[in-house]
């Protein structure tokens, strides 16, 4: 048995403890948001909350992952300044990295409320997507950004 | 009877439905109702829309939401006509049903930059129709004129007496009456929605990682499968060990199939796990010695044999002989990969004399056509739902992961998820086609294209798709943007003025299967035809776009493409040293786009910075500017990425790349700035998924020419490819 803290909820599953994170996530737990993309940490679009860090969920077995708080795109609240800019300059595609640069960028922000250049690079250059948003995830990281101080919040 | 699904979906509604029925011949509006008793004959909606008593307005559409905004685009139009409010619309996937083809390619695909295109017409016919009933439902309800009353974002209004009813009240009453033949349109000043940049439908639930791709699908009682694939072209399994793979928790049964092995278990953990200890021992397969360089060497040693005419016009020969000046050049262009983020999956329930298939895929028609022939049932005994797709690209038009789930749900008798790994996902894509080019072309003193003979070897698009379409020795897909064909609703040739044309055509015989990629041909094809004009043009001494100008004096949409893309990139202006300039053209799907690309190259390296792409886009009317822009950046932003990094790897007559880190694609920090400009147009309506590709790679070859003097035939521009083409230059 496995004990998991998810997006602040206890969980207990029965799955063999080398499992991936990502598949106990989508699988068991049903919180499908976090995606599969190539399963060896190197596409980001399983990324997910661990301790506040951004991690990659298909390269980390479940065992790991015990005692630790994960939270998901699911537990982002609806309101929350990543996933407003992202409606607001309309960044997605066809979406199935979106959950994972969310997270990413989310991750980001929260301990540098106010990225140059280079530090948005770095942090999402392991980040694929396929439609090609770049462009616009930069554009909604800024959006991000102004919404945050505007409102005087930290994330 | 021949009823089909759509059909008996569409006269189970009960509020005021309207639908189009859309042919390459025209099209029919039909209210449901005043033809409920009736048989129907004949008649084959594509789209409908439906407004019920509690006011809300659902559409159902047949082309597949891949990030390109269709369900949004096509929600737009009929809610313009219709005066509906925004805030009622609601858009789903419809099923596979003949009645759901696009009129353009007489399928129900989602290929070829075709949805708005195909279906503006129709849809604002249907929506001006049910605008026209429901004020007419109104009037009557008052009893006052038809011409006192206005519909109004989701009411009727009638102004003299101040009332007022939604179309909820109004539509059982609308129902009842004849649909008009000719309803007006409103004028392009009263669009209320089109021509917006309207916020998609469907971005709020991919925001909140709740909207449902193909691998989220889960049935109760489904079991997940993996396959054991050929490491090798043509190879055969010599051994497996079933017992183990068997044995292993969780896996419930092997099943052989002639794609590979699969392995079915309660999860995709354990069914890798089995997968793992099937331990499959295969032959060498029909091309032991097949890598990249036995690949290139066939490609381009194949452009010495004969080949199949496609384009004779005037005396190419005699033009050649007489031109003042002649470059020859050979290009290549490698196997790239589709790799859309969510790989290849389908799930399917064969059971009862019914099978239900939930797939992310751009054919609902093909994809239940071979889960009919697979399961033995009937079509219509085959139900299709369509779930969003993590991309397209093209891949998901070919229905190979739907014969594998179909297969492994029958043999066991239970729903079954087939996934395939980002593994399997490269190394088994139907790639986009290599191609080798050969050219010599001619000018005269002026600098005026007289001559052009071409030509070209490629594997075949069309073998998979329509055996019998190859049959002379063309597949014309892998001439798009070189040639245009009869029934080619498009200006997708040279669309420069060449008097003397000659082109000609091999089908290469190496075993790599091969598919249409965003664009399809239109990719490789200009960027050939594109970095060779501006061959000319170096020959010529002429300025790039000075050239093109001159010898497309009779395209006045391409050179009206080309000159805002200069004039907005600053064209003419001193490049910085180590720093280059290049710009490109390209029409296809009735759309023209021109690129202008500014870049940097280390010289010391060879690596390519590109700094900036300023794109103009000429694809007539505008239905949403916003989803046109993305289209256009997410085009040059994967064109860029198979320009500079992308080639799959062969070695031992297989597949060699595998993954994300070594099949590299673009990343944030290599993106440049890209600047869009839509031109006002009233030309007809183009498409704009794909057209944003073409120009992209021969802009960013032209920057480097511009920036090193070395002219580099063949993509990727590796570091390593620009740095040895620098040193080559300069000896």
């Amino acid at each position: 048995m496995i004990s998991l803290n998810v997006n602040g909820k206890n969980y207990r599953v029965n799955v063999s403890d080398d499992m991936p994170l990502l598949w106990v996530l989508r699988d068991y737990l049903k919180l499908t948001g976090t995606k599969y993309g190539c399963g060896i940490g190197e596409c980001g679009a399983c990324t997910v909350h661990i301790d506040g860090k951004a991690e990659r969920s298909c390269a980390i077995p479940v065992k790991e992952a015990q005692g630790r708080k994960i939270v998901t795109i699911e537990g982002l609240p609806e309101n929350h300044p990543v996933k407003r800019a992202w409606i607001e300059e309309q960044v997605v595609q066809c979406g199935y990295c979106q959950p994972g640069v969310i997270m990413q960028v989310s991750a980001l922000l929260s301990k540098s409320p106010n990225p140059d250049a280079d530090k948005i690079i770095s942090a999402m250059d392991d980040v694929i997507c396929r439609c090609g948003t770049h462009a616009r995830i930069k554009r909604g990281i800024k959006t991000a950004v102004q919404i945050m101080r505007k409102e005087g919040k930290r994330i | 009877m021949n009823t089909s699904i759509s059909r008996r979906a569409f006269l189970k509604a009960t509020g005021l439905t309207i639908a189009v029925s859309v042919t390459p011949f025209g099209y029919e509006l039909l209210n449901a109702s005043e033809k409920k008793k009736e048989a129907l004959p004949g008649f084959k909606p594509n789209v409908w829309f439906e407004i019920t008593p509690d006011n809300r307005v659902a559409i159902t559409v047949g082309a597949s939401e891949m990030g390109q905004g269709v369900h949004t685009a096509l929600a737009m139009i009929i809610a313009d006509e219709l005066e509906a409010d925004w805030k009622q619309i609601k858009v789903g996937h419809g099923p596979a049903a003949k009645e759901f083809k696009n009129p353009i390619w007489d399928d129900q695909i989602t290929v070829g930059s075709a949805s708005v295109r195909g279906f503006y017409d129709p849809l604002r016919k249907a929506g001006a129709a049910g605008r026209a009933m429901l004020a007419k439902a109104a009037a009557s309800t008052w009893n006052v004129p038809e011409s006192e009353c206005k519909a109004e974002k989701g009411t009727v209004q009638h102004k003299k007496s101040g009332r007022s009813l939604t179309y909820g009240k109004l539509c059982l009453k609308a129902a009842k009456l004849e649909i008009p033949k000719d309803p007006p349109l409103k004028k392009e000043s009263e669009f209320r929605y089109i021509g917006k940049p309207i916020p998609r439908v469907d971005i709020p639930e991919k925001v909140r990682g709740v909207a449902t791709f193909g691998l989220d699908v889960a049935v109760p009682n489904m079991e997940i499968a993996v396959f054991s694939r050929p490491p090798a072209y043509g190879a055969k399994p010599i051994s497996f060990d079933q017992k183990a793979a068997e044995g292993v928790k969780g896996v419930s049964k092997v099943i052989p199939a002639p794609m590979g092995i699969a392995v079915c278990a309660e999860s995709l953990h354990a069914a890798l796990k089995g997968r793992d200890a099937l331990n499959v021992k295969w032959d060498k397969g029909t091309h032991p010695q097949l890598d990249n360089d036995f690949i290139e060497k066939s490609l381009i040693g194949n452009l010495d044999k004969p080949g199949v005419k496609v384009i004779e016009k005037g005396d190419s020969k005699k033009a050649l002989g007489e031109a003042k000046k002649k470059v020859e050049a050979t290009y290549f262009v490698p196997f790239v990969a589709h790799a859309t983020m969510e790989p290849m999956n389908c799930t399917a329930y064969v059971r009862d004399g019914r099978c239900d298939v939930w797939v992310p895929t751009q054919g609902q028609l093909v994809a239940q056509l071979v889960a009919s022939q697979v399961s033995g049932l009937p079509p219509e005994k085959v139900q299709i739902h369509t779930t969003f797709l993590g991309s397209g690209l093209g891949r998901r038009a070919t229905p190979d992961f739907v014969v594998e789930a179909v297969i492994a749900s029958k043999v066991l008798g239970k729903p079954v998820k087939v996934v395939w790994t980002r593994e399997e996902d490269i190394k088994y894509d139907p790639f986009r086609a290599a191609m080798s080019h050969r050219i010599q072309a001619g000018i005269d003193d002026q600098g005026r294209l007289i001559g052009w003979s071409h030509k070209v070897v490629s594997g075949s698009i069309m073998k998979d798709i329509d055996p019998k379409a190859i049959e002379s020795g063309i597949d014309f897909m892998s001439l798009w943007g070189l040639a245009d064909f009869p029934g080619s609703p498009h200006d997708n040739r040279i669309m420069y003025d060449i008097p003397n044309l000659y082109i000609e055509f091999l089908i290469s015989d190496l075993p790599i299967p091969v598919s249409p990629w965003r664009s399809v041909q239109n990719g490789p094809n200009a960027f050939v035809i594109e970095s060779f004009v501006d061959e000319l043009a170096h020959a010529a001494g002429k300025d790039p776009l000075e050239f093109r100008l001159q010898n497309l004096r009779n395209n006045m949409r391409a050179c009206r493409v080309l000159e805002i893309a200069a004039k907005k990139a600053g064209w003419g202006k001193p490049v910085p040293k180590g720093q280059g300039r290049g710009i490109a053209q390209h029409s296809c799907f009735g759309t023209y786009v021109a690129q202008v690309v500014d870049l940097s190259v280390n010289e010391k390296s060879g690596a390519v910075k590109v700094d900036r792409i300023v794109a103009a886009i000429d694809c007539g009317p505008v239905v949403n500017p916003n989803t046109v822009k993305a289209q256009i950046e997410g085009s040059i932003t994967i064109a860029l990425s198979s320009a500079l990094k992308e080639e799959v790897k062969f070695s031992n007559g297989g597949v060699k790349s595998a993954n994300f880190d070594d099949y590299k694609v673009i990343k944030m920090s290599e993106i440049p700035e890209i600047e869009v400009h839509i031109v006002e147009s009233k030309e007809k309506m183009g498409g704009v998924g794909e057209p944003g590709v073409p120009p992209a790679a021969p802009a960013v070859g032209n920057a480097i020419f511009n920036a090193t003097g070395a002219r580099i035939r063949r993509i990727p521009f590796t570091p390593e490819r620009v740095l040895a083409a620098i040193k080559s230059n300069k000896t």
